[in-house]
């Protein structure tokens, strides 16, 4: 079972009171883009055994879409933060190197 | 006009846990920023109560104010006040970015009293309804069985479930459910 505070309410959600969205921090390429930058956008996505990044949303709650940094393997969750981040928070980042020195993610360590 | 008639009709269930149909309720909601001294004013002067902070309610689901998200809130007042409500929330707001709208008949309240109280909740519920954890003054949205619903600790240790109109029936009946299978004693005192 996965255990997710929201960052707006405060309230610890549990999975089903939460919808799934995907990988964060994805980098849109629509109109105008080549269709190698769509294609990658579209398609491409990680699949890490460790740590990952999510989007994910309140819908039992307040209805809104935040983003978590957790450990696909042990579930272990290093914390949530608000949607509107393009890149994870360094309390976010430093939550993690404390647990998985060295880690990387894409172009994030 | 036709008289308004509360979805469950005024249905109550004693036994261990009591269940009540809390009736026809005013109930507005307000979007903005919260953080207004404005938004805070008329609201609170509506339902005569103070503005609740995140995860909080003040007041009774008669008259008070719950917190619903980081820019929702619901104002509860009597059924017949809700437009007058609106008018006056607007009024206060010109200017403000702000949304006020009736929304009385969209929700269904439901009054839960006695010892298992927070037994019959946990049951359908994922979130903590450990005394510790949920306390008086609390609002909590979140799901029971397979619908949304709203839960509120009450300040006289009572609770009221908000849920859609649409679901009542199946709410207060699972509710009712829960009621009949008996207390877990998970919940010491
Ligand atoms: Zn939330």
């Amino acid at each position: 079972m996965l255990t997710l505070t929201c960052p707006y309410c405060g309230v610890a959600a549990d999975e089903t009171e939460l919808a799934a969205g995907g990988e964060a921090h994805l980098k849109r390429f629509g109109p105008g883009s080549t269709d190698a930058e769509f294609d990658t956008y579209m398609f491409a996505r990680e699949n890490p055994k460790g740590v990952h990044f999510e989007r994910w949303r309140h819908a039992y709650g307040c209805g809104k879409w935040f983003l978590a940094a957790r450990d696909t393997n042990t579930l272990e969750v290093f914390g949530t933060y608000p949607a509107q981040s393009s890149a994870p928070p360094q309390h976010i980042r430093d939550a993690i190197t404390a647990k998985r020195p060295g880690w990387t993610w894409r172009d994030f360590a | 006009m036709a008289d308004g008639v509360s979805v469950l009709g005024g249905v109550s269930v004693g036994g261990a846990v009591a269940l009540r149909d809390l009736g026809l309720t005013g109930m507005v909601t307000v979007r903005g920023n919260l953080a207004g001294g404005a938004l805070q004013a008329v609201c609170a002067g509506l339902a005569g109560v103070g503005f609740p902070g995140a995860g909080m309610a003040t007041g009774t689901a008669a008259q008070g104010i719950a917190w619903m998200s980081p820019d929702e809130v619901m104002v509860f007042v009597a059924h017949d006040a809700a437009g007058a409500a609106v008018a006056q929330i607007d009024a206060a707001l010109a200017g403000v970015h702000h949304l006020a709208v009736d929304v009385s008949d969209a929700r269904a309240l439901i009054g839960l009293s006695g010892a298992g109280a927070r037994d019959v909740l946990a049951k359908l519920t994922p979130a903590d309804m450990h005394p510790d954890a949920f306390r008086p003054g609390m609002f909590r949205r979140t799901r029971l069985g397979q619908v949304a619903a709203g839960i509120w600790a009450l300040e006289d240790g009572s609770f009221a479930v908000m849920c859609f109109r649409s679901v009542a029936d199946h709410v207060f009946a699972t509710l009712a459910q829960s009621v009949k299978d008996g207390a877990v004693g998970h919940f010491k005192g």
